[in-house]
């Protein structure tokens, strides 16, 4: 396949997931947001949702302070920010256009139709009253996109290198929903807040009646952590998205004869140290720096299949 | 899509394909049994669903730069134009001497250059010309072949009446509305197109990758790398160089995608690089190497033309094949036929003056108001006057340009553009057509699927089918002559026989 065309399969697939994850994490902060505001801790919400979201450095050169409105407007429209929902698909929308041949007709019209309808709403349609809904239908049609990849893609190499985007983009958001909140999983005091700060979590990746399913216990932090960090039966977990990764880039790897570089390694250490990992050392060591250090790797693997499959470095 | 077709409109009234003087034409005769009995609205609800159809394909035309939507729709007329079996043939016939000439030509002007020492034509016009290349003297093209794809803009004025309006030798587009308008009329009138015996025109892509191996350098072996090069998806015709690579089931590549190390053409893939054997290039010859053409070219890949030079790899159509297609050119294809075949031309060209003769010029300017008068270089409709139609300042413009810059100025006298009835506001009504048909040349072979692209003028009295300039098309239908109802139905299934 060419170069430029996977490329743009695992960018598109990586915009997608990334206005979805934008989605839930707006979703859960402006609820938590809600409920803090009783503490006078709003502000805190949005701060960390601004962080999780990579935009601490661009964010605060055009806003005095993370607040409903100017979070919403940056996560949202600013076209400005290149992770904002909106950024995000015409990203994808313009990766698919170049690539229209490569992809079925349900993911061109899936990406097609979310693009046009998006262009047709009026901005108060996405905001205040109305943003929930909003953020529910930008779920949906993520869910729908990838829904259709999964039914009507062939499984070559034009899958998966849609399947590297989503499942990249989907660890690397994991890590750092999880890291914004380190503080709350490591820290002995318990109260009310901390409580519905832990709820927040499991919801940002669906995972709450998840929780409930595995664990049949009430929520303790070092559980929410197991669950989203080691746990191969939570599908937005780190191990279950590095884990498809890898299998994706052996399966690319045999398609080509065995063909394999940096990335296959990276991204093999990083599957067998979440696979063999236990939580109790990783709290030990420090659930901020291990969180880091996974955001890097993921941000580092991404460079290693551009550098492999797509410029030949 | 294409270049100028421009025939103008005479006074007398144009021939029409469907109704001559003595009656219904019978190659039409059923099409006019089905018209009669739709109603109106049926019509207009085919025309709407028509629309719904390529919108959702998304075959679009990218008008970039006028403003408005960048993605527009190309007007389909849902009357197909009807060309019987025979009249076809004969055109045919034709085409292919045509294309034979104009590839002995090309052969001729960038190696022995026997034409222009006969006296022929004349050497300053072909040396001096925008569209030769002087880089191509002395290259061998894999088979000989320099314009594997050509699109011959024919008109017609009467029962028996065809002309060459242009040759089109360079990147002719268009074809994949051929395609795609016969889908959507199998669609949308599958019964219409049962009734009628229509010579099937799917097989073209198919056509096209024969044509494109055929020319594949000898090391490639039995299964070479084809690939179609397009200038990305801002070109106007990118649908055109996805859909055509889709069908063939190559990859469509752009310049960043395609490297040369060692005078040997590779593109970048997944796997790593891998070597290319033939290059169906949609970008013009100014584009393609910028270390040979433009410097500032963007969308070409550098080290190409060595490539091809070293016999490494086949471009389609060749660098330079343009020269066979200007519009000062033209009006010596018929002196081609005659010293490269040694035979009489079987298609008639519209006559042709060049301002740059000054006999010619004297007669263009003293009939400004009764000739058509175009650029030389232009295309797509644009730079151009019809006589008749314009009003006395912009002959008064032209006359001055013509002036000025007689070599950039041709002229030809207005022609009766056949007309076939269309779906417009006010009913159906005769509109002006012409036809685009493609013919592959690959090695020894030339091959004609038989149809091509039917252009209409969708304005009344409109002469300008281009699709740039608010032109439509129409499925063409070329019917065996037998005409419609002596095809045997098929035979019912078996039943049970009563008993008794």
């Amino acid at each position: 396949m060419l170069s430029r065309t996977a490329d743009s399969l695992f960018w598109l697939a990586r915009y997608t997931e990334r206005a979805g994850n934008v989605a839930r994490g707006l979703g859960v902060a402006s609820r938590m947001a809600a409920v803090s505001a009783r503490f006078g801790a709003e502000a805190d919400e949005w701060r960390s949702l601004i962080t999780a979201s990579g935009g601490d450095e661009t964010f605060y050169r055009k806003y005095e302070t993370p607040a409903a409105d100017s979070v919403v407007h940056w996560l949202v429209f600013d076209p400005e920010n290149s992770s904002g929902i909106m950024s995000c698909i015409e990203a994808a929308r313009r990766n698919a256009r170049a690539v229209r041949t490569a992809l079925t007709v349900d993911m061109w019209e899936a990406l097609n139709d979310t693009w046009n309808q998006l262009r047709a709403m009026p901005p108060e349609s996405m905001e205040g009253e109305k943003l929930v809904d909003f953020l529910g239908w930008v779920r949906e049609r993520v869910t729908l996109f990838n829904g259709a990849a999964h039914d009507t893609m062939l499984r070559n190499e034009a899958w998966r290198f849609v399947h590297l985007g989503t499942m990249l983009e989907r660890a690397d958001n994991t890590a750092r929903l999880l890291d914004v909140k380190h503080h709350l999983l490591t820290a002995e005091a318990e109260g009310a807040v901390d409580y519905v700060q832990w709820q927040a979590v499991l919801r940002s990746v669906s995972a709450l009646r998840s929780y409930q399913w595995i664990y049949r216990d009430r929520l303790q932090p070092r559980l929410i952590a197991e669950l989203m960090i080691l746990r191969p039966e939570l599908p937005r977990s780190l191990m279950a998205c590095f884990a498809e990764v890898a299998e994706t880039l052996e399966a690319i790897a045999l398609g080509q004869g065995g063909r394999r570089g940096e990335c296959h390694r990276v991204a093999g250490t990083l599957q067998a140290q979440l696979r063999f990992g236990r939580i109790d050392a990783i709290m030990e060591e420090g659930l901020h720096g291990f969180l880091t250090t996974m955001i890097d790797r993921a941000a580092a693997l991404g460079g290693e299949i551009d550098a492999f499959y797509i410029q030949h470095a | 899509m294409g270049a100028a077709s421009s025939v103008s409109q005479a006074k007398t009234a144009a021939f029409d394909e469907m109704r001559a003087e003595e009656g219904v034409r019978a190659a039409y005769a059923e099409i006019d049994r089905w018209l009669r009995a739709t109603p109106r609205e049926q019509l207009d609800s085919k025309r709407h669903e028509a629309e719904l159809l390529f919108r959702r394909i998304g075959i679009t035309f990218a008008v970039y730069g006028e403003g408005g939507d960048p993605e527009r729709l190309i007007p389909f007329d849902i009357i197909p134009r009807i060309i019987a079996r025979t009249e076809w043939d004969r055109m045919a016939t034709g085409l292919r001497q045509r294309v034979r000439a104009l590839n002995a030509f090309l052969g001729d002007v960038y190696g022995k250059q026997e034409i222009l020492r006969a006296g022929r034509v004349p050497t300053a016009l072909v040396l001096e010309n925008e569209g030769y290349r002087a880089e191509m003297v002395g290259v061998a093209p894999p088979g000989g072949v320099y314009t594997h794809v050509a699109g011959i803009d024919m008109v017609r004025t009467g029962p028996d009446e065809f002309y060459v309006l242009e040759d089109n030798c360079r990147t002719p587009s268009g074809v994949s509305y051929m395609l795609e308008n016969r889908e959507a009329m199998l669609r949308l009138f599958p019964r219409l197109c049962a009734r009628h015996r229509i010579a099937p025109v799917g097989r073209y892509p198919e056509e096209l990758l024969e044509t494109l191996k055929a020319v594949a350098p000898p090391r490639a072996g039995a299964d070479p790398c084809v690939v179609v090069l397009t200038p990305g998806p801002y070109n106007s015709a990118y649908y055109e160089h996805c859909f055509l690579a889709d069908e063939m089931g190559i990859e469509v590549v752009e310049g960043a995608d395609l490297g040369v190390e060692n005078d040997v053409v590779f593109m970048r893939t997944t796997a790593g690089p891998k070597r290319v054997d033939v290059i169906y290039r949609r970008i013009d010859d100014e584009f393609l190497d910028p270390t040979v053409f433009r410097a500032d070219s963007m969308v070409g890949v550098p080290g190409l033309m060595a490539a091809y030079r070293a016999g490494n790899v086949a471009l389609a159509n060749a660098p330079g094949a343009g020269i066979a297609d200007d519009k000062a050119i033209y009006p010596y294809v018929p002196e081609m036929v005659r010293f490269y075949l040694g035979e009489e031309p079987l298609l008639a060209n519209v006559p042709t003056f060049l301002c740059e003769r000054e006999e010619d010029r004297k007669y263009v300017l003293g009939n400004l108001d009764k000739l058509v008068v175009k650029l030389a270089k232009g295309s797509g409709g644009y730079g151009m006057m019809i006589g008749p139609h314009a009003t006395w300042d912009l002959r008064e413009e032209f006359r001055t340009r013509i002036l000025a810059k007689p070599g950039d100025y041709i002229a030809q006298p207005t022609l009766a553009l056949s007309t076939c009835p269309t779906v417009v506001d006010q009913g159906i009504a005769p509109r002006h057509v012409d036809l685009r048909p493609f013919i592959l040349s690959g090695g020894k072979e030339i091959r004609i699927v038989p149809g091509g692209l039917t252009r209409v003028a969708i304005r009344e009295g409109s002469l300008v089918v281009n699709s740039s300039q608010g032109g439509g098309t129409k499925d063409t239908w070329i019917l065996e002559d037998e005409g419609p109802g002596e095809e045997p139905q098929p035979a019912q299934s078996q039943s049970q026989t009563a008993a008794g």
